[in-house]
Order: C-alpha cells, then sequence, then structure tokens
C-alpha cells in the first residue's frame, strides 16, 4: 500500500528538479555565449553578486555538516551520531561539487584555475579557500566511498579507505577549519566598504563559528527532509541530541559577536545603524537568539517538527548573515546598483536541484546507513 | 623609491586630452555613450576607458566653479588587489606600477571587490573576459617614456618623477600659495600612500574623493593569513589527541571484565 503511495509521489518530485536543472542551464548556456553582460547584473561596482553569497558563502557553510559530524562520530566517538554521519558527508560532498560547479560559471577564465597551483600567492585568503575548497573535496569524496564500495561489494578500496579514514577525517577538520574561517578573512580586505556592524578583525573566528552551528542544524535539517520524502524514520533521539547541542555553539556565537562589538566600541551601532541594524537585528534573533530559547528547550525538543524548526531558524540566520556581510552591507561603487537577475537565481537554483537529484539516487541506490543493518558495519 | 605622478585640480582645464590618449596608447576601441547631462564622459571607468576626468561644480571663494578630478588606479604603496589575487596575477612593481597579467588572471575579481578605490574593472561583454585597469604605462616606463596621459596634459596639470620629489614638491606647492589649495595631499597617508597625489583647491570629499584611513587595508588580512600555519598545526594535534583519549576510554571500557592498569594498547 505504502509502496505504491510512494511510486506515485516521486516521479513529480523529479519532474520539477528535472525542469529546475534544465532551467539552470540556459543562463550558463548565455554565458558562455555571450559574456556576463547578457545573462547577469554583475557590474563594474558589484564584481561579486548573488552566486559568491550564495553559492560560495552560504554553499560552503551551510555544508559544514561534514566536517562536524565527522568530528562528532570519528573523534569524539559519539557512536549514537553513526547513522546520520555519512548522509551529512554525501550533502558536504555534494555543496562541495555545487560550489565548484557554480565556479565554473561564475570565474571569467575557470580553465584556468590551475593557476592556482603554479603562480599562487600565498597571502591571499582566496588562495587558501581555493586550495581547501579542491583539497577537501577529494577528502569528502574518499570519505563516503565506502558507501559506494560497499554497493558494489568492492573489497580492497574499502579496506584502505578503513585503514586511513581516522587521517581522513582529522584532514577534513583541519581544512574545514582553515577555508570556513578564511572565507571570513576574505572580506578583512575590505575595511572601508564592509559596514561596521559586521566588519571585525575576528570575522574568520565569527564564520567559522557560525559555521561549526549551522552543521548539526543542516544534518537535522536535510536528515528530516529525506526522512519524508523517502519514507525512512530516523530515531528521535539523534536529531533531539544534534538539537541539544546548538544553543551551546549558538550561546558562544553570540557572546563573541556582542564582545566584539563592546571591544570595538561599536556596540551603539546596533541601535543607531539605520537601516542595516534593523537587518542585523533580524539575522541575530531568527537565526541565534530564538534557536537558543526553543531549541534549550527541554518540551520543545520532543517533537521532531518542532526540532526541524529551530534547525531551520539556525539555517536562515546563517543565509541572512552571510548575504548580510557580503553583499548587503558592502557599499557599492557610486554610480552603480545590484540587485540580481532571474537568471542568475535560476543558475543557483538549478544546481541545487542538481544535489537534490543526487541525493534521491543515493538513497535509493546506495546503503547510506539509515536503515538498522547499515549501523552494525564495523571499522 | 618609485615613480609618482602628481595632479593638480587648480591647473586641469577639463580637456580630457589624456583620457584620448590613454585610449590611443591602449588601443582601446571606441564606446558609444549617452548624453547624462554633463559633459563628463564616459559615465564610468570601464574595461575600455582606463582614466576619466571627472566633473564637480563647486562653490569656492563664493564663486561657482567647475573642479576637475582625475580617476585611474591611484598605484598603491600596500595594494589591496595584490594581497587579494590568488594567481599573482597583480604585481606591485620596485618602480611603482601596480601591473596585471593576463596570462596569470582566471576572473575570480577578488581585487574588485578589494580595491578601495573601485579601480579594476572588468569585460562584461565578452564570453572569455578580463580584468582591466591603468597600468600606469608600464610598458612606456619600462621603455623611458612616460605614462601617456601625462606626456599629452597641455595644461601641466600632471606630473610625472619621483614620488618623494613630487611629494616634496606638493607640499611646496601649497605653503607658497596657502589659500589656494587645501592643506592636504591626497594619496600621502591614504590606505598607507599611493603613487598617485593629487592637490585640491576644496575639501577632497567634495570633488568625489573617499575619506580614508591612513593605515593600509591590508592590515587584518596579513594579520588573519599569519594565523593560518599555528592554527592548521593546532586544530590537528587537538583532534588527533581527542581521538586518542576517545579511544582509549573505548578500549578501557570493552575490557571492563578484566582489570584496568592503564596500558591497554589500541590498535
Amino acid at each position: 500500500m505504502e509502496k505504491t503511495e510512494k511510486k506515485y509521489k516521486f516521479p513529480i518530485g523529479l519532474a520539477v528538479l528535472s525542469l529546475l536543472v534544465i532551467t539552470g542551464l540556459v543562463p550558463a548556456i548565455i554565458r558562455y555565449v555571450s559574456g556576463f553582460g547578457a545573462m547577469s547584473n554583475l557590474n563594474d561596482g558589484r564584481g561579486w553578486g548573488f552566486w559568491i553569497s550564495f553559492d560560495l558563502y552560504c554553499g560552503v557553510a551551510l555544508a559544514a555538516g561534514g566536517f562536524t559530524l565527522a568530528a562528532i562520530v570519528y573523534v569524539f566517538k559519539l557512536e549514537k551520531y553513526h547513522s546520520v554521519a555519512r548522509p551529512a558527508i554525501l550533502t558536504a560532498f555534494l555543496g562541495y561539487l555545487l560550489v565548484i560547479l557554480a565556479l565554473m560559471v561564475d570565474l571569467g577564465q575557470p580553465w584556468y584555475i590551475w593557476h592556482i597551483f603554479v603562480t599562487p600567492n600565498i597571502h591571499s585568503p582566496l588562495f587558501e579557500v581555493g586550495i581547501c575548497v579542491v583539497t577537501y573535496t577529494v577528502v569528502l569524496a574518499l570519505e563516503f566511498s565506502p558507501a559506494l564500495w560497499e554497493a558494489l561489494k568492492w573489497n580492497v578500496p574499502m579496506k584502505i579507505i578503513r585503514s586511513i579514514q581516522i587521517p581522513l577525517v582529522i584532514a577534513g577538520i583541519c581544512l574545514s577549519t582553515l577555508h570556513q574561517s578564511s572565507l571570513g578573512s576574505m572580506l578583512l580586505i575590505d575595511p572601508t566598504t564592509v559596514n561596521q556592524i559586521w566588519y571585525s578583525p575576528i570575522l574568520p573566528i565569527l564564520f567559522y563559528c557560525s559555521a561549526i552551528a549551522v552543521g548539526p542544524a543542516m544534518v537535522i535539517f536535510e536528515s528530516t527532509l529525506t526522512g519524508k520524502a523517502l519514507g525512512h524514520k530516523l530515531k528521535h533521539e539523534v536529531l533531539e541530541g544534534l538539537g541539544k547541542i546548538l544553543p551551546w555553539i549558538l550561546g558562544a556565537y553570540l557572546a563573541l559577536k556582542l564582545g566584539d562589538l563592546i571591544l570595538r566600541r561599536d556596540i551603539g551601532l546596533i541601535f543607531t545603524e539605520y537601516p542595516m541594524n534593523i537587518l542585523w537585528w533580524v539575522e541575530i534573533i531568527i537565526g541565534v537568539v530564538l534557536p537558543i530559547i526553543l531549541l534549550s528547550n527541554k518540551n520543545f525538543r520532543k517533537s521532531d517538527g518542532r526540532l526541524f524548526l529551530g534547525a531551520l531558524f539556525v539555517v536562515i540566520g546563517l543565509i541572512l548573515n552571510r548575504f548580510n556581510v557580503s553583499i548587503v552591507g558592502m557599499q557599492i561603487r557610486p554610480g552603480y546598483t545590484y540587485f540580481p537577475r532571474w537568471t542568475e537565481i535560476a543558475l543557483s537554483i538549478g544546481l541545487f536541484a542538481d544535489a537534490m537529484l543526487v541525493i534521491y539516487l543515493a538513497n535509493r541506490l546506495l546503503p547510506m546507513g539509515h536503515q538498522e543493518e547499515h549501523a552494525i558495519e564495523t571499522h | 623609491m618609485g615613480k609618482g605622478a602628481l595632479y593638480d585640480a587648480t591647473k586641469c582645464i577639463g580637456c580630457r586630452a589624456c583620457q584620448v590618449a590613454c585610449k590611443q596608447w591602449n588601443q582601446m576601441p571606441s564606446r558609444t555613450t549617452t548624453n547624462t547631462g554633463s559633459i563628463e564622459n564616459p559615465p564610468q571607468l570601464s574595461a575600455y576607458n582606463y582614466t576619466k576626468i571627472h566633473f564637480t561644480e563647486v562653490e569656492n571663494n563664493g564663486k561657482v566653479q567647475w573642479i576637475f578630478n582625475k580617476l585611474q588606479c591611484m598605484h598603491c604603496e600596500h595594494p589591496a588587489c595584490v594581497t587579494a589575487c590568488p594567481v599573482s596575477a597583480l604585481q606591485k612593481q620596485v618602480d611603482g606600477a601596480v601591473t596585471y597579467d593576463d596570462s596569470r588572471c582566471f576572473g575570480c575579481r577578488y581585487c574588485m571587490v578589494a580595491c578601495p578605490f573601485g579601480i579594476p574593472t572588468f569585460q562584461w561583454d565578452t564570453p572569455t573576459p578580463w580584468v582591466r585597469k591603468c597600468t600606469f604605462c608600464f610598458d612606456r616606463q619600462s621603455g623611458g617614456l612616460k605614462p601617456a596621459c601625462i606626456t599629452t596634459c597641455p595644461s601641466g596639470a600632471l606630473k610625472f618623477g619621483e614620488r618623494d620629489e613630487l611629494l616634496a614638491e606638493a607640499h611646496s606647492r601649497i605653503n607658497a600659495e596657502p589659500g589656494k589649495y587645501v592643506d592636504h595631499v591626497y594619496g600621502e597617508h591614504e590606505v598607507g600612500g599611493t603613487s598617485w597625489l593629487y592637490l585640491s583647491p576644496v575639501p577632497f570629499e567634495t570633488i568625489g574623493f573617499r575619506a580614508l584611513q591612513s593605515e593600509p587595508v591590508t592590515e587584518n588580512v596579513e594579520r588573519a593569513m599569519g594565523y593560518v600555519l599555528p592554527v592548521l598545526g593546532g586544530v590537528a594535534v587537538l583532534m588527533t589527541g581527542i581521538y586518542w583519549v576517545m579511544n582509549r576510554r573505548e578500549a578501557n571500557k570493552t575490557k571492563t571484565g578484566k582489570k584496568d592498569n592503564g596500558k591497554v594498547v589500541t590498535k
């Protein structure tokens, strides 16, 4: 009974996703035929627009579930979370692939990206981000590969990966620490254009801290959704455990953020810097204060739906923050305006749909660790 | 020390010969523009215009006056674009110019985001775009020539030379006629100093210059990047340590039957 219902439910979802994928291809084709001017509102006053804020800044941060869960399960040895580690690593891997795919359109000459290894500028935070994103994508592919070897029943590669699993996980944590924070360092070069309400010498630390917070939130968010769509149920205590960690990380983040504003003597800006302060308050209330209050309440955490809501607030808050720092709060050159054109957004949504398709297929074809029998796998 | 250029707004007549000379030397195509209600043209710097004269009507000593301001790359002493560029396409040359190398760039546009003056531009109209900006005519300078715009300037508003000497001259011009200039050489201290220096009869903010800090904008980035290796080492050690402790604890737990002498060796 249930099975037939599922079979009828999915083709519609798949059709919508495929349509989005195709729509996303249109802007990419225009860009490669006629240039950026024909398909984006980017201009000399705003060299980085929607793509950098959404695909790079939000994409990389939202993929932080990969390294936080890997750390929780393999380094801190909290075995209870084993069942969500594999999906988290897959999401992270896809997230980074999307970042790279997006850059294939966003960069002016992406076929020269290898120059970063030939004539590197080791003082550039973007150099560091570039190197880390490339290396970490490889690490994530290796971390996820056991699912593939398991499905194919290939024992040799499986054994090799198992034997280097811990060094891989630790390398992944190190690389993530570096580039999650360096995305903040990148904006440090704009002390005169990024609004003082967000610009801070500790921006790298703030970026790292908020990435750690959004990692578990993304896992709750995504596990609930895939669970619903694919009809398997995750243990409540796993999601609740993740929800319970969140207020602590968010609390530390809030303390850093306020402490920084106070020490810089800029705390007054949150009352005076109209209209940017409104955006600051929205970001802090939705993404930090509200989840802290809700998720530290034991009764609130009892239901999966409410946990999902709490996690959703954290995710939205992070997206608002990255947009605020990297685009809204950054002064545009005089004489220019920027608002993303539909084609820019369609491209990003198309890439997102690619990832959703892969997640759907992976859950259908690969052992993702949702079922109990896969949780027994040893290492 | 490096070369520099001095622009004196009291001497500029707004003829825009510098714009034309720049376009000719760099062999840039002409572009159709529309009337913006001023004879200032083109409206913005672009990948096809590395320099332009900005026109401002201001009241100076009771008279309405046109004050001009030449825009182009400032060739900073501590250039943000050079620090930003991940592939070293942008370089600060020893003699002052900040140059750009097509053969290294991959079009990330971080230089455009980093520049405090908003100078680098991009070729938005081609599928294989490069960044473009004034190179201080590095090619001409290498051959012993002055930059094209300075060579062509008919009114003496532009002067080329050693930056130190031009700075001294700028101050002596101010001291000789204090009423004529505001007591500020723009570019002397802005973002750590720039190769291009400016004199103006009116406060610089009124003719479109940004008021900028005197510390280089690269300061915080350099500090943050200095922490990269220590953080890398620290996180690696910390994570390995935690793993070791947790693994040991787990191993001990599985051996609860036996007596725990703390010498359990884990594989």
